[in-house]
């Protein structure tokens, strides 16, 4: 397991996951976004970094049926051991018919809840420089990671991007949680003018960081991964697929993945991921608009007939 | 609330629907999976498949589009690692087999005969009707021959005293002549219904949004057809146009008064698919809802309102 510095998450930990109803009981705008706090002691004691939650839209005659899925901000265990009380928190963008649902929810609400779903971010095991890199929303889970990674001795570096100002999230905090913070947006309306990846090589050089770990839009996570490879890095990357279950049992949520017996599957983020090794996964085969199918992948269709 | 389905009698008539559970890990972890009538697996086929591209699915009013295109680990895994672990759990099992050909069908059947868990098996569903593989003229259950074909050759590999099921399509202009061709076969049973063949386009690319094009609709928006499906096929049966099998109802069921209606029209099993996905223990619930229903409208045994609505007809 040498080959890299970091260790998974034991199997037992990664397998306990809750259904609750939980209350929202607190729910701010922050720029472009809603804050949400959900009263979930079950998720809140159980929860890693990199971890999601999977909501239910509506009560349970809804016609909208699919469950929506949202990286954990942060968690707050309860005061009593078992985590009762706890409360978990998501950051939300108003896209289509449910995330407006999920932000028009008012204080005292109930949301049905699923998680903590998916991998965590693997921690090093030792004190070694880190990255976080964030896109828009996708900064919301690197807070709580900064402070882990802290914990165990590394320096913990931040770059910041979106489209513009009001898509950034979270720069204040990341000023408390991290050692050095960079921010950049498309428009020049903040920070740098530009990608985080134009700004990422002189980031992980200038500290030798170890490890990258990414949130954020497909595109970004490429080129972060891409990055991290040419500047000695490993990269893990925190990866959005369109999902209808969230727990594993419809398959639609898959992205072509490199195993370490070198095959490549077309495998669930939702279980298996959302967080991947960035030097896994096959971004040759990740379009805009979806994943195809590698023609070498095991089980690849062998001749197309359309 | 236990049912008979051809030789074998369940302790209760809630299931999985095959491709809507996998094979029982993911939702063991929300309910005990052997509490279940029957647990049915995603369909396996003989080689390891990938599957389409993504998006593999788009929402639809009350349900949804998918087209997974039979993903899978290929029976030999299954028979490895699906099937004994189920198992060990105490599930009682409904393997769901596919095939691109009659004679793989027959493959993938063979080989699941041949496991050591096979102890497990209370039968085997056949998906002669899923939309989503590469070549689509190929969904046996559009055509009487082919269909019949696929159930007598899987017949002959699995034993006498385990029923198969055949699965139809709803995608049919008479599903009664399809239905009594699968028993004529050899089927024990029938599974009613899969998905239906549908089309999403994003609007704003205005191009298809599934990366397989077309894919099969799903929830509690497709229900009065699978009502419909199991109304029909229990009628024939009535009408001594065809032999009567136990039904298994499946299509759009969230709740117990859903699986009730489809007990009502005819089906002696109820599975729930995408309502699981809303809710992962909907398997269970329903059970639970079905039987609250039961016992409040005075019913003593399951059999008795298995096909009920037929004789109510026209009543007042
Ligand atoms: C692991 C993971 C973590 C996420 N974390 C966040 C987060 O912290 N904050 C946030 O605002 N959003 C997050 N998203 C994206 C969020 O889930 C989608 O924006 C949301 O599902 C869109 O729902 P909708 O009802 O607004 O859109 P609709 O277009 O109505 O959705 C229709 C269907 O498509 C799916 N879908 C549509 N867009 C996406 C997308 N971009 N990604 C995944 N599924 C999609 C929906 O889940 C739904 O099933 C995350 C997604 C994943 C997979
Ligand atoms: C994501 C998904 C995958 C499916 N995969 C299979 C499959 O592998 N084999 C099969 O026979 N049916 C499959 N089905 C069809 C279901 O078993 C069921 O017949 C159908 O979804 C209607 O029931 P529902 O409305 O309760 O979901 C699938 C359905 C969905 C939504
Ligand atoms: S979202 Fe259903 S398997 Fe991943």
């Amino acid at each position: 397991m040498n080959d890299l510095p970091t260790q998974p998450v034991s199997a037992a930990r990664r397998a306990r996951v809750v259904q609750e109803q939980a209350e929202l009981v607190a729910t701010t705008r922050v720029g472009a976004y809603q804050h949400l706090t959900l009263a979930s002691p079950g998720v809140a004691g159980l929860a890693r970094p990199g971890q999601f939650v999977a909501l239910a839209v509506g009560d349970e005659s809804s016609g909208t049926l699919l469950r929506r899925s949202f990286s954990i901000h942060k968690v707050t265990p309860g005061p009593s051991s078992n985590g009762a009380g706890g409360t978990v928190e998501i950051v939300v963008s108003a896209v289509g018919a449910g995330t407006r649902w999920i932000t028009s929810r008012q204080v005292h609400d109930r949301i049905d809840v699923v998680g903590p779903v998916g991998r965590a971010f693997p921690l090093p095991t030792a004190p070694v420089p880190c990255v976080l890199v964030g896109g828009g929303y996708g900064s919301a889970p690197l807070f709580w990671l900064a402070g882990e990674l802290r914990e165990r001795g590394c320096t913990v570096d931040i770059v910041l991007g979106a489209a513009s100002e009001d898509r950034l999230f979270g720069v204040l905090e990341a000023r408390r949680s991290c050692d050095g913070v960079t921010v950049t947006t498309d428009d020049g309306s903040a920070g740098v003018k530009g990608w985080v990846s134009d700004v990422l090589p002189d980031v992980i050089d200038r500290r030798g960081a170890g490890v990258v770990y990414a949130c954020g839009p497909m595109g970004m996570l490429r080129a972060v991964s891409d990055v991290a490879a040419a500047h000695g890095a490993v990269a893990q990357v925190a990866v959005e697929e369109a999902m209808a279950c969230g727990i594993g049992i419809c398959m639609t949520c898959v992205m072509p993945v490199v195993g370490s017996d070198g095959l490549t599957r077309m495998v669930r983020s939702c279980v298996e991921g959302p967080v991947f090794r960035g030097d896994r996964v096959r971004w040759d085969a990740v379009t805009p608009t979806g994943a195809v199918v590698p023609p070498d992948a095991v089980g690849a269709p062998r001749a197309v007939t359309r | 609330m236990s049912t008979t389905l051809g030789a074998r009698r369940l302790a209760n008539p809630l299931m999985t629907a095959s491709g809507c559970a996998a094979n029982g890990q993911e939702l063991h972890r929300f309910f005990d999976v052997s509490e279940l009538g029957a647990f049915v697996t995603k369909s396996v086929m003989s080689e390891p498949r990938s599957g389409r591209g993504t998006p593999r699915m788009a929402e639809t009013p009350s349900g949804m589009l998918n087209s997974i295109g039979l993903q899978g680990p290929g029976i030999q895994a299954f028979v490895e690692h699906d099937l004994p672990w189920l198992a060990s759990v105490g599930a009682t099992v409904l393997p769901s087999i596919a095939g691109g050909s009659a004679t793989e069908f027959a493959h993938v059947a063979a080989v699941l005969r041949s496991s050591d868990a096979f102890g497990c098996v209370a039968g085997v569903e056949v998906n002669i009707s899923c939309p989503n593989v590469a070549n689509r003229g190929l969904v046996f259950a559009c055509d009487p021959l082919s269909s019949a074909k696929v159930i007598a050759l899987v017949r002959e590999q699995v034993p006498r005293d385990v029923p198969i099921f055949a699965k139809l399509s709803p995608d049919v202009t008479d599903i009664t002549a399809i239905a009594a061709a699968c028993v004529k076969a050899g089927a024990d049973g029938l599974t009613m219904i899969n998905t239906l063949l549908g089309m999403s386009i994003d609007t704003d690319r205005l191009r298809p949004h599934l990366g397989g094009v077309t894919g099969g609709l799903s929830g509690p928006g497709i229900r009065p057809v699978a009502v419909r499906a199991v109304w029909q096929v229990r009628a024939a049966m009535d009408e001594g146009r065809m032999p009567t099998v136990p039904i298994i109802g499946v299509g759009g069921v969230r709740t117990g008064t859903d699986a009730l209606e489809l007990v009502a029209a005819g089906a002696s099993a109820v599975q729930v698919g995408t309502a699981s996905f809303n809710d992962p223990t909907a398997p269970v619930r329903v059970l639970r809802e079905l039987t609250g229903l039961l016992e409040e409208k005075g019913f003593a045994t399951f059999d008795e309102v298995v096909g009920i609505a037929h004789g109510r007809q026209g009543e007042s």
